[in-house]
């Protein structure tokens, strides 16, 4: 048995009940110094934010947005000037929280002088596991990351994915009701990052709580239950995606070939040499049109429907400014 | 501290401190005493060639130094850098994000930079001590002052934890290089406040006095060179002093590494 990890009824805290927030930030607030007062960034004016247990939430932001600085704050690298923060009920600082979460730094790098297995049964070491589990725990995590036989690679040796790979067996090794990670997918290939988004829906599947930030659109899109977009510290936007991103279709973007592709009755897109797309806004639209290009004898090349993809809602939310508000 | 929580603190700490011990050994820095072996040895031999009666002497006295030396060399260069290589490469963000008080880390990474200083003095003094009962010596009189050597060490490398959580490396050694030479000044200061007059000044001598390390007093070379054995009370006085002002220096580092941010 873990000893760091008590369970909240054996250890008699307030336990977590569950749909509760994983992670709770209320008016966060953090300014770095700069030299002698100079220079002094306000990062995070005030941020207020709830992770409900069990779902895949997505902070996101462009850069400088202050994504980074919420985790640092949230794992206690960093003090905050105002504001507090749970995770499961308990101060954040606390080791019982420590002890129930998992972490993946933005663009990792560990000990270059230990084997992958090595630097695992360290992290191990650190969560309190036993001799006994460690082994086993190390190469679950490393099968589950995609380094299944590779655990005696020194870390000197590893690819920037590869080490990428071994920080996230690092932060799930020990089986933490709640994973942060800072860009999980960045430094990934494409075979990757879809085994690593395979793993964040594991998780979930487990009832586990993952918080990642990433800027990787399409990836929180397919995995997200809840998003936060950050903007200068702000929060500019922040729900369900299910909310957000209605699933209704926006339209259909048509492209015809032919002879005759006059005052076709569809919104014109763009034109071609001999084709031409068109934009119609529904079901309905689409047919009429269909039927015109049938009388015409025009050759439908290609029927594509629209939907509001998270890419459009970011940048309709940030693309309001330059300089906007303020 | 609870059980539990003692268990986890010694767990936490032994693990930071073997994963440092590991991180020396692998960067070869053993391989210094290689240096140091063959250097006694061919040291050793121009000297008897050299000298006639007194080369025993000089032997021990040229070994305790050798081993202070290049203790003291590993002590300050490894010290101040392994703190601030945790944070320059960012490995301390996610060793902070377990369950590990940040006094564990500053703990861990001395006793592990401890037993590495340790297994060099042992070495380095079993080499030292071969070659002396190679030629029919007694070496047994070196052993305390061999001790106090390492006490020495384990006050020096808590001054260059210290510095490392306060600067960067090159200064950090540079102020553990201060701390030791002071160190090894503070015994005047003695003499000094004995020959002032009344007054802030002799006040000002004696809060020095007591405030700075004095590692002249776990330095007993002299003695063990002519073979004498130090007073039972002096071996244990000085050695405690050595713990105990070495822990203080920890604490310190410890508090220093509590406020500090990771940017
Ligand atoms: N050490 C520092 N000193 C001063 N300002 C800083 C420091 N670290 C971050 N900042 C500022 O804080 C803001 C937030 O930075 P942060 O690293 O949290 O952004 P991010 O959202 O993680 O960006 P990215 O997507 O590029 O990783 C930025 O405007 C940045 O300039
Ligand atoms: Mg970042």
């Amino acid at each position: 048995m873990s000893v760091m990890s008590p369970r909240p009824e054996s250890s008699g805290s307030r336990a977590a009940d569950p749909g509760s927030a994983a992670i709770r930030i209320r008016g966060l607030a953090k300014a770095f110094p700069g030299h002698l007062g100079i220079g002094r960034k306000v990062a995070l004016p005030g941020l207020d934010l709830d992770v409900p247990s069990g779902e895949i939430f997505g902070l996101l932001g462009p850069n400088g947005a202050g994504k980074t600085t919420t985790l640092k704050l949230l794992l206690g690298l960093l003090r905050p000037d105002a504001g507090e923060i749970e995770v499961f009920g308990l101060p954040h600082t606390a080791a019982e929280a420590r002890a129930r979460l998992g972490f993946l730094p933005e663009n990792p790098y560990f000990y270059d002088y230990l084997t992958a297995e090595e630097f695992l049964d360290f992290y191990g070491r650190l969560h309190g596991l036993d001799a006994s589990e460690r082994g086993d725990r190390v190469q679950r995590a490393l099968r589950r990351v995609g380094m299944e036989g590779r655990g005696k690679t020194p870390l000197r040796q590893c690819s920037k994915g590869m080490v990428q790979r071994v920080g996230l067996a690092q932060a799930i090794q020990h089986d933490p009701q709640l994973v942060i990670l800072d860009e999980p997918m960045s430094g990934l290939d494409p075979i990757g990052r879809r085994q690593v988004r395979d793993l964040i829906q594991e998780l979930k599947a487990e009832g586990k709580t993952v918080f990642f930030s990433s800027h990787i659109l399409q990836d929180a899109e397919l995995l997200c239950d809840r998003i936060a977009i950050l903007e200068k510290g702000s929060l500019r936007f922040s729900g369900a995606l299910r909310e957000l991103l209605p699933s209704q279709i926006r339209g259909f973007e048509v492209t015809l070939r032919g002879a005759n592709l006059e005052n076709l009755p569809a919104e014109h897109l763009w034109a071609g040499e001999e084709e031409t797309t068109l934009l119609v806004a529904d079901a309905v639209e689409l047919e009429r049109l269909l039927a015109e290009c049938r009388s015409r004898e025009l050759l439908v090349v290609s029927i594509w429907q629209r939907r509001e993809s998270l890419e459009d809602l970011f940048l309709r939310e940030l693309g309001q400014e330059p300089g906007g508000e303020s | 501290m609870s059980a539990p929580a003692a268990t986890a603190a010694w767990s936490a700490i032994r693990a930071i401190a073997l994963n440092t011990f590991r991180e020396a050994i692998r960067d070869r820095i053993l391989y210094l005493l290689l240096v140091f072996a063959l250097l006694l040895i061919g040291a050793s031999r121009l000297l008897s060639m050299l000298t006639v009666g007194s080369e025993d002497k000089i032997i021990k006295d040229l070994g305790l130094s050798a081993i202070s030396v290049f203790g003291v060399l590993t002590a300050v260069f490894v010290g101040v850098s392994i703190v601030f290589k945790e944070i320059e490469k960012r490995t301390v963000f996610t060793l902070l994000s377990c369950p590990v008080r940040r006094w564990h880390f500053i703990a861990g990474k001395y006793a592990g930079l401890l037993s590495v200083l340790g297994l060099i003095v042992v070495v380095m003094s079993g080499a030292l001590c071969a070659l002396l009962a190679l030629r029919g010596e007694a070496f047994l009189p070196l052993l305390p002052a061999i001790l106090l050597i390492f006490f020495e060490l384990a006050m020096v490398t808590a001054f260059a934890i210290l510095f490392s959580t306060l600067t960067n490396p090159m200064l950090a050694a540079l102020w553990t290089f201060v701390a030791y030479v002071v160190g090894h000044l503070t015994w005047s200061l003695e003499l000094l406040q004995a020959r002032m007059p009344e007054g802030p000044g002799r006040v000002l001598c004696d809060v020095l006095y007591t405030v700075l390390p004095n590692l002249e007093w776990l330095n007993v070379r002299g003695e063990a060179v002519r073979g004498a054995l130090p007073a039972t009370e002096h071996l244990i006085g000085a050695s405690a002093y050595g713990v105990c002002y070495a822990l203080a220096v920890l604490v310190v580092a410890c508090m220093v590494f509590e406020r500090k941010e990771f940017i």
